[in-house]
């Protein structure tokens, strides 16, 4: 008999998800400790934010998740094609979501606000922190975003091929709470750097 | 617990059934105690190698002045000593090895929830080791910052530290990942019947124990990347020249580094909750207590870490709730230890090796514990901080605790991993030596450390030479039982053991010696009136 356990699956995905909470948690630590530092600093710095572009993105984020729970609830039904189609939407807003990025850092970039660039030594220690927490912050969510972007490519072949379907689908449901997670960081870090000025 | 009587149809898990023979078959295999044992062959390496470490710097300290090498040379060396022995000896310690061995068999399973993931924490364990190690010989020359990188001298000397750094947060990786698997073997895996409250103890500390793996070992995790982070970009978190502030990083250092403290010594407090009463005949006294002891130093243990920064410069506030916090820890080990002496009391005990290592263990914990407490208290802190009073203190804990609750579990579950018995004259002998050697090594660390000696000191003034002399005959004593007890457990097959020779009760002496593949012919089960420890 083969073996198998949804449920302990689906704990293991959770307990991992903790932890990457809290290697997030160390972060708005010490984002928490530099505003109080130099809550003015902060205050100027994140005016130079796009929030229209952090708008667009957490909109993005947010219709992203709404698929991904779409989705499972297709398989669930045994509606694999439409779980494609809707994972593939995912994807795309995944792929949006990181155009917008490199638009946001490549311009940040172009007027030389990047770690260890001259217009950086020139500010306030308060600004560089601000920046450089940016950088590190979003940067390391990136990473997440391109792992579940990986985990859901790999989901969404296996849906197609139907290795994924209505009876077994703990596979696609991690993937999912995987993408919820990326998208709940990202609703902190998006008011955290952009909107509190 | 169903009494069956086994015999012998399936082939023992050190047989190779599968399609790689001999190395290979071992490195490709997923099984829960081939993992174990692969842990302890790599962790006794890296032992000796510490060890080693340890003895070159009590030769350079034999004199004061310069012996051999210089200042920066020992810097390096007390740092590499303690990255090795801390993280890839103790922190995964005997989680991972008597962990991976011993636990899917004491609740009934036939292996870990994840079994492949369980391989994959084996080889980040294996990378991250091998980054640390290799962090000694590339670069600007070994890291001397001591295995704690505080900044904001690890942002600012040009030693290898990114590179040991890095081979920290891989070994942080998979220590969660371990973690990850425990919790949810624990969940999910239990025999029928086996109710949290009727497993046996030495699974529940690991309980507690991945609960700090997973949800401590993050914070350190994003810690380091922000020290490399700072290296390569000059960011500044940390380096107040830069306008960051390095108290933060010693608390986010801590966060992690106080409770994994706690990942050490649980699991050595679970195999001596498992070796006495086996050896006393008799039930575990306050079962509950033990197990609720073990949460209970879990959670607590979160919201002690910074009794490590008292002379850093934080709030008189902050201190005494630290201080009042570590006080409190205190209460649930201390639980333990009145658990196991009251265990002992009217036992029909036979002082066999296992139990000869936990008594040793139960006497350096208690030294090593309340030596601790006048750490924690902060008027007697101020004035041995960063002694060798400190040295002291933490050996006693991590190597007279983690160290010979190590050598104890060997000798207990050996017999089980290898099918064989050994020589317990040799046994006895390698725990004289340990034992006195141990004390002979860090108790006159105390001695001089309330005279004034610093820790991570070169050099030191004449009155404390007899003391470091002391010390360095007690290494010598120490590799000598390390010696003995390696040629007593690896020179020469020993009788055949049999299936159960302690008389204990746990499912693992209830399968053949060296267990089949699978562990079980019969999936065990626990009757409703059955508890784990049911001696007579």
């Amino acid at each position: 008999m083969e073996h198998r356990d949804d449920i302990g699956a689906k704990l293991g995905m959770w307990v991992f998800i903790f932890t990457e909470i809290l290697l997030f948690g160390g972060l708005f630590l010490v984002y928490a400790i530099m505003r109080l530092s130099y809550s003015n600093e902060f205050h100027q710095a994140a005016h130079h934010l796009n929030a229209f572009i952090g708008t667009i993105n957490t909109i993005v984020l947010l219709v992203s998740s709404a698929t991904v729970a779409m989705s499972i609830t297709a398989v669930q039904k045994g509606n694999n094609k439409l779980a494609v189609l809707l994972l593939f939407i995912t994807l795309i807003c995944a792929a949006v979501f990181m155009v917008n990025k490199y638009f946001e850092w490549g311009h940040k970039i172009h007027i030389g606000l990047y770690p260890g660039s001259d217009l950086m030594v020139s500010l306030s220690h308060g600004q560089v922190m601000f920046f450089s927490l940016y950088y590190f912050m979003t940067g390391l969510h990136m990473f997440h975003l391109v792992v579940g972007g990986i985990i859901l490519t790999i989901v969404m072949i296996k849906v197609q091929t139907g290795t994924i379907n209505a009876s077994r689908y703990v596979l696609l449901e991690n993937g999912g709470l995987y993408w919820h997670l990326v998208d709940l960081i990202w609703i902190f870090l998006f008011p955290l750097l952009y909107l509190i000025t | 617990m169903t009494e069956e009587k086994t015999h012998h149809p399936e082939p023992s898990y050190l047989v190779d059934t599968g399609k790689y023979k001999g190395l290979m078959a071992w490195l490709t295999s997923t099984d829960h105690k081939r993992i174990g044992l692969m842990y302890m062959y790599a962790m006794m390496v890296f032992f000796a190698v510490g060890v080693l470490l340890g003895m070159i710097m009590r030769i350079e300290l034999f004199f004061p002045g310069q012996q051999f090498y210089g200042p920066q040379m020992y810097n390096g060396i007390f740092t590499i000593h303690g990255i090795i022995m801390i993280f890839t000896v103790v922190i995964p310690g005997l989680a991972a090895v008597f962990g991976n061995f011993s636990m899917p068999i004491m609740i009934g399973a036939k292996d870990v929830a994840f079994p492949r993931l369980n391989l994959f924490s084996f080889y980040l364990y294996v990378l991250g080791a091998a980054i640390a190690l290799a962090s000694q010989f590339m670069g600007n020359g070994p890291p001397d910052t001591g295995w704690t990188f505080y900044a904001p001298y690890s942002i600012q000397t040009h030693t290898n530290v990114v590179a040991a750094v890095f081979g920290a947060f891989v070994l942080g990786f998979s220590s969660i990942l371990t973690g990850l698997n425990f919790i949810v073997t624990m969940h999910r895996m239990r025999a029928p019947g086996m109710t949290f409250f009727k497993m046996p103890l030495f699974p529940w500390s690991l309980y507690a124990t991945a609960w700090i793996q997973v949800l401590a070992t993050p914070i350190v995790g994003i810690t380091l990347l922000m020290i490399i982070a700072e290296r390569w970009l000059r960011i500044g978190f940390f380096d107040p020249s830069l306008g960051g502030d390095p108290v933060l990083y010693q608390h986010l250092f801590w966060i992690y580094s106080h409770p994994a403290v706690y990942i050490m010594i649980l699991p050595a407090m679970g195999v001596i909750t498992e070796i006495i009463p086996t050896f006393s005949q008799k039930k575990v006294f306050g079962y509950r207590a033990i197990a609720i002891s073990s949460l209970a130093i879990a959670l607590v243990g979160y919201f002690v870490w910074a009794h490590h920064m008292y002379t850093s410069g934080m709030s008189a506030t902050a201190r005494w709730i630290f201080s009042l916090l570590t006080f409190l820890v205190a209460v649930p080990s201390a639980i333990k230890v009145f658990n196991w002496v009251a265990t002992m009391y009217k036992g029909s005990i036979s002082v066999k090796p296992p139990f000869l290592f936990a008594l040793g263990f139960i006497f350096l914990f208690m030294i090593g514990g309340m030596t601790g407490l006048s750490l924690g208290a902060l008027a007697t802190n101020i004035h041995v901080h960063d002694t060798a009073y400190v040295v002291a203190h933490f050996h006693y804990i991590v190597f007279g605790g983690v160290g010979f609750a190590f050598f104890a579990a060997i000798y207990y579950w050996y017999p089980k991993m290898y099918g064989r018995m050994y020589n317990f004259k040799m046994a006895n002998w390698s725990f004289v030596f340990l034992f006195s050697g141990f004390n002979l090594l860090y108790f006159p660390q105390f001695i001089i450390g309330i005279m004034g000696m610093p820790r991570r000191y070169f050099d030191y003034l004449p009155q404390f030479t007899f003391g470091h002399q002391l010390s360095f005959f007690g290494g010598v004593l120490l590799v000598i039982g390390f010696v003995i007890m390696l040629i007593t457990l690896f020179s020469k097959k020993g009788a055949k053991a049999p299936d159960n020779p302690w008389g204990g009760r746990t499912f693992e002496w209830r399968i053949p010696s060296p267990p089949p593949l699978e562990n079980f012919d019969i999936m065990p089960e626990m009757g409703e009136n059955e508890q784990p420890y049911d001696y007579k």
